[in-house]
């Protein structure tokens, strides 16, 4: 094995494991209900978007989190990255609340979010620098180094994000995430935007790098083979508004899992068919509800 | 063999056709020389006022001001050269104090809803007031032609910077802002690293149109005040010398064209593909 597979070293003892507990909690978006609002005719309800969630997330363990679109699955990661407060409920990391955002959490954006003006290394050591502001320069360095070797991009340090693929976009973004050595990852629909060739591609990656650094992770998808490839669980959620959690699936798959042998597991195929009929009735439901609607 | 009968005739075509830049080149030759043509031609023919130069004349004095730019034989007979660094140096001193106040403003305005509001109103009056205006307050004030060049120089300047750099500010891409949240970074780190880069193309972009009207406004400003490119216009007016004037116009569209593609490279420098 080559010495580049063991990250994390350079931060010394490793994090504990981080146990996460989403404690009843819901979101609404306040409608516009003041008078001024009455006056002019712009008034609008509230809108839950989700409603009483209660999830406990082992540590280490990879949990993907999919739902038909428009459900609150992003809402509710953001709540979990601190960029959004519950409208009730808590969430504890290791049994502490989250007040907001920490890089104890590191997140993987959709739409990548690197900084363009930044090189790949650059994105990384602007990361590193703003949560380790002690650490030596040459530990830094040591540490981008290392991270996008494990995410494959070693020769790519010096470009700018805008002369990447996308793929190799989100490579950076995830090697960002977890450079700052968080306890937990959570990712907002990583390979969302990515052709079918380069999110397997990615996906294949997300499960070699999870061998290596099983973190507490946190996956929204909308995508069945995805979290099958990649999870210990599967949370499906229903549709919104007041979005909640229909089921906890288990997927039993021994690691490390190939994408080619997935299928040939005896409880691949009664999982996949739950999880398409409980996406394609929740999403005709929506529409059902969208076409009365109007 | 069908790919074998194609490629000659292909290659042969690729040859011929002439580019869209060709084209564009030639046809700007073709419109070049039929307005020289038709001017040459009208002034022969006393087409026009007598006053009026032919282009033979203009190109001719075109060719003897630029051959020879740097002569100095007192305050109304200088080299065009002479007359260009005058005016270069009042727009890059104006242009200079206006940028700094109008970045920091603009960064300050953008950061901060409250001030934005409470200083919009004075924005919006002051913005569309001519440049041309200040320049008796400017006199009022200062006391002299230099100085108040510069202050109105540097008061045209202000504007659309200002304006492009709260438009930057304000707009920067969420997604930034949440990493740097996500991060824990500072808001004087966050402000610095992320927020100042990001809407550097803006800021760039104000400063590009800002120097650009700041070069329109110091010829008016000139020929009220005294000095430079703009005062070198009415003089060679007064002395009835139309062929300076048109070379003077050449040459401070040129001098603009330069000014603009100068900014023009700075803003490709700091885009990193935010725009192309």
């Amino acid at each position: 094995m080559r010495s580049y597979l063991t990250p994390s070293v350079t931060y010394g003892s490793d994090t504990a494991a981080a146990h996460l507990s989403i404690q009843a909690v819901s979101k609404v978006y306040r409608g516009r209900q003041a008078w001024t609002d009455k006056l002019l005719r712009q008034t609008s309800d509230d809108f839950v978007a989700i409603a009483d969630i209660t999830l406990d997330i082992e540590p280490n363990t990879f949990v993907s989190i999919i739902g038909p679109s428009g459900c609150g699955k992003s809402t509710l990661l953001n709540i979990l990255a601190g960029l959004s407060r519950p409208s009730s409920g808590s969430i504890l990391l290791n049994g502490k609340p989250i007040q907001g955002p920490g890089p104890d959490r590191g997140v993987v954006f959709q739409n990548y979010a690197l900084m363009p003006w930044m090189t790949v290394a650059e994105n990384l050591r602007f990361a590193i620098d703003t949560v380790y502001p002690a650490m030596p320069a040459a530990q830094q360095k040591t540490i981008v180094q290392e991270y996008i070797d494990l995410v494959g991009l070693r020769g790519a340090e010096h470009k700018h994000p805008h002369e990447l693929s996308g793929g190799m976009k989100q490579r950076v973004g995830i090697a960002r995430a977890l450079a700052i050595n968080p306890q937990i990852l959570l990712m907002d629909e990583p390979f969302g935007a990515l052709d079918a060739l380069t999110r397997g591609f990615l996906q294949d990656e997300v499960e070699r790098i999870w061998e290596q650094q099983r973190k507490t992770v946190v996956l929204i998808t909308h995508s069945i083979e995805e979290a099958l490839l990649l999870s210990d669980r599967i949370v499906m959620m229903t549709r919104g508004p007041a979005a909640g959690i229909a089921d906890v699936l288990d997927v039993p798959f021994p690691r490390p899992r190939k994408r080619e042998e997935l299928d040939q597991h005896p409880a691949y195929h009664a999982l996949k068919a739950e999880m398409e009929h409980h996406l394609s009735r929740e999403t005709r439901a929506v529409e059902a509800a969208r076409i009365g609607r109007s | 063999m069908a790919p074998d009968t194609v490629r000659p005739a292909a290659t042969q075509r690729r040859q011929l056709a002439l580019t869209v830049d060709q084209k564009a080149l030639i046809l700007f030759l073709v419109i070049l020389a039929a307005f020289l043509g038709f001017w040459e031609l009208g002034a022969n023919l006393k087409l026009f006022l007598p006053i009026m130069p032919s282009a033979s004349q203009t190109i001719k004095d075109f060719w003897f001001w630029i051959s020879n730019p740097f002569f100095d034989y007192g305050p109304n007979d200088m080299g065009i050269g002479w007359l260009l660094l005058t005016s270069l140096r009042r727009v890059l001193t104006g242009f200079a104090i206006g940028s700094a106040i109008a970045i920091p403003l603009g960064i300050l305005i953008g950061l901060s809803p409250i001030v934005s509001k409470a200083v919009d109103p004075f924005i919006q009056v002051l913005r569309p007031v001519s440049p041309l205006a200040w320049l008796p307050l400017g006199l009022a004030l200062m006391k002299d032609s230099e100085r108040t060049a510069l202050f109105v120089i540097a008061i045209t300047s202000i504007w659309p910077t200002l304006s492009n750099t709260i438009f930057g500010v304000k707009n920067v891409d969420p997604a930034y802002l949440n990493v740097a949240r996500t991060l824990g970074a500072s808001r004087w780190r966050t402000i610095r690293q992320v927020i100042l880069p990001a809407a550097a193309p803006n800021i760039v972009a104000g400063l590009r149109v800002s120097l650009g009207i700041a070069w329109l406004v110091i010829v008016a400003a000139e020929i009220l005040l005294s000095g430079g490119i703009g005062y070198f216009v009415w003089n060679e007016w007064n002395n009835l010398k139309i062929t300076s004037i048109i070379t003077a116009i050449l040459i401070v569209g040129l001098v603009g064209l330069l000014l603009d593609r100068l900014f023009g490279l700075l803003q490709a420098r700091v885009s990193f593909g935010q725009r192309s």
